[in-house]
């Protein structure tokens, strides 16, 4: 009797100790990285909150000002303007890059020559960085020197402004943007169709679909979850454009290239205006927060009603 | 590309051989005469628009080596008449850019250092120990993904300020130490790896540092190896945060020295390119040698 009781006190400490030595090796394992992840995401995101309800101006802490920063962006005429870009960059964007980039995977995903020839081609302006990439699109687009305009000219098409014509600088970054993302749609959505298995395209088959039937009723409904997460990561990387407009056209001309974190950047660390520069900032989180539960929410139902 | 998925025979056939010779003797049915010599329509489409893909590279290598009274010509030259190195003397010796390449040397060397040790770390913690609160710990670590770094830029250029590193080094090396991907891309492959190996180095007496030392690291080559190589490309291109970070010139980086370019040296294009070039060729020699494994990491940081 007392020796069962003895060897059951005793599994019971022998346990404690190997929970307290897991708790020990794996806090000190992972305790560095909780430490400087969470550290410079949630507590910058609590301060971001404070200083949106100040007048920050950067430099001193400024007052609180309650609500005011949050009336005030209700009339800013520029964060409207900045909002509109944004969603027009998406509107180009999206269902362009998102299209193509299946398009293209479609046509890799066969037994071709030269598969890894073509990858690496289309990867190079998703690796090569946007500030190089910026450069050397407003050389390729610039009205006097740029091959584009000169190639125009030749084909005795009148000369564009591009970059500095407020009605297609927009378009020229969409298009700009969309050859630096679509190497990398291609890679997802090939790994994607690669994973398909061939049984289910087989029994297609043999139910008589056509080539373009088994794409379009099998590989493009099974692949959707992956659709759905390149939509979700594409928009928010759109929300987040910064790095092309800053090398190419410093959002102008007039505005028509300002977008979202543009102006938080101006707002913060041109204008010193660190205050309402975290307010505008919140509506970008909530913004890029609502669009990604949409999308998932959406995905979901979808998937449900197949 | 495409792997045959292994499956049992039936019926005394192997069906995966099967379908290929009817694939086989269909193609050379399809493909008969004249036809085979003709390439299929996905590569007439491919072949231009991978070229086009990387036109603009091959016109940014060119210009660098122009001069500007050719890139300034109507209409433009497309092959420099010989190699002018001039642009590259002048953005070597007038410019700070000897330095700016050093200081990206050093942050992006240092964060691929760091992100090796510290997401390693991490992401065998959440895998394989069962600690008190990591669960929890997992999923805030994943929640912040969806936190836009230009939400908590204005704080965390204040804390930085604070700590009086602010237009240092250390200002872009701390936010890089580590990564919530990073993590992520360790902890789905520790998930994956056999624990018998990890089982055997206990039985044969070593302790937790010296089989994640010994036996799981060795083994987790091709991981880090995509570790080190995303690390390493996002280092070297980020922009947004060594602009706000970093004041004084000296101390950038050759995205933000690049910037600096605009407009100071307008009708300079030979300059700028031979700048672009030298900035984007790390980079890229990065990416040839680890293509197999970046997109490895990319696809599978989804399929996780």
């Amino acid at each position: 009797m007392t020796s069962s009781v003895d060897e059951a006190a005793i599994a019971r400490a022998a346990n404690r100790r190997i929970r307290r030595s897991a708790n020990i090796a794996g806090w000190s394992f992972a305790g560095p990285s909780l430490v400087i992840v969470l550290g410079l995401s949630f507590i910058p995101m609590v301060w971001a909150a404070y200083l949106s309800l100040t007048n920050s101006d950067l430099v001193s802490g400024g007052h609180f000002i309650g609500s005011a920063n949050y009336a005030a962006l209700r009339k800013d005429p520029l964060l409207r303007q900045a909002l509109r870009n944004t969603v027009l960059l998406a509107l180009l964007y999206l269902p362009a890059g998102l299209a193509a980039g299946l398009g293209a995977a479609v046509m890799l995903n066969q037994k071709i020559k030269l598969i890894g020839f073509y990858r690496t081609c289309f990867l190079v302006p998703f690796v090569a960085s946007a500030a190089a990439e910026g450069l050397l699109f407003s050389f390729i687009f610039d009205p006097d020197f740029g091959v584009v305009d000169a190639g125009l000219h030749a084909l005795g098409l009148p000369r564009q402004g591009f970059l500095q014509d407020p009605s297609q600088a927009m378009f020229v970054l969409a298009i700009v943007y969309f050859w630096t993302q679509f190497g990398f749609n291609i890679v997802i959505y090939l790994a994607a169709l690669q994973d398909i298995s061939q049984d289910v395209l087989d029994a297609a088959s043999i139910d008589g679909a056509s080539r373009w039937g088994s794409f379009w009723h099998v590989a493009v409904p099974t692949i959707r979850p992956v659709t759905i997460f390149l939509f979700v990561w594409s928009l928010i990387d759109v929300l987040q454009f910064f790095d092309l407009v800053y090398t190419t056209t410093k959002g102008g001309p007039l505005n028509s290239t300002l977008t979202l974190v543009y102006y938080i950047w101006e707002l913060a660390f041109q204008f010193f205006q660190a205050g309402y520069g975290a307010a505008v900032a919140y509506v970008l989180f909530f913004v890029s927060l609502v669009a990604i539960i949409v999308a998932l929410v959406y995905g979901r139902r979808r998937r449900l009603a197949l | 590309m495409t792997t045959e998925q292994a499956r049992p025979p039936f019926l005394g056939v192997d069906l995966a051989v099967h379908r290929r010779r009817i694939e086989e003797a269909e193609g050379r049915m399809r493909r008969s005469g004249w036809r085979r010599h003709l390439p299929k329509p996905a590569q007439l489409i491919l072949m231009p628009l991978s070229i086009l893909m990387v036109l603009p590279f091959v016109w940014m290598v060119l210009t660098s080596f122009m001069t500007n009274s050719e890139i300034n010509s109507i209409p433009p030259t497309i092959i420099p008449h010989g190699i002018y190195t001039g642009g590259y003397e002048n953005v070597l010796s007038a410019s700070d850019f000897p330095y700016w390449f050093l200081n990206s040397i050093i942050v992006s060397g240092s964060a691929v250092v760091a992100q090796l040790v510290l997401c390693s770390l991490a992401g065998y913690a959440f895998a394989r120990i069962p600690f008190r609160g990591s669960t929890v710990m997992l999923i805030l670590l994943l929640a912040t993904a969806l936190i836009p770094f230009q939400l908590t830029v204005i704080p965390t250029f204040l804390i930085f300020h604070e700590l009086g590193i602010i237009n240092t080094l250390a200002a872009l090396i701390v936010p890089q130490l580590t990564s919530a991907l990073g993590i992520y891309l360790m902890y789905s492959f520790f998930q994956a790896f056999p624990k018998e190996l990890e089982e055997a180095g206990y039985i044969d007496g070593c302790n937790l540092i010296q089989v994640f030392a010994k036996i799981v690291l060795p083994l987790a080559k091709p991981a880090l190896a995509a570790l080190g190589i995303i690390t390493f490309i996002q280092a070297w291109n980020d922009l947004f945060w060594p602009l706000i970070a970093i004041t004084s010139s000296h101390k950038f980086t050759v995205q933000v020295g690049l910037t600096t370019f605009q407009g100071e040296h307008e009708t300079q294009w030979a300059s700028i390119m031979a700048g672009t070039v030298m900035t984007t060729a790390p980079v890229l020699l990065v990416f040839l040698a680890g293509q197999r494994r970046f997109v490895q990491a990319i696809t599978g940081a989804i399929k996780g």
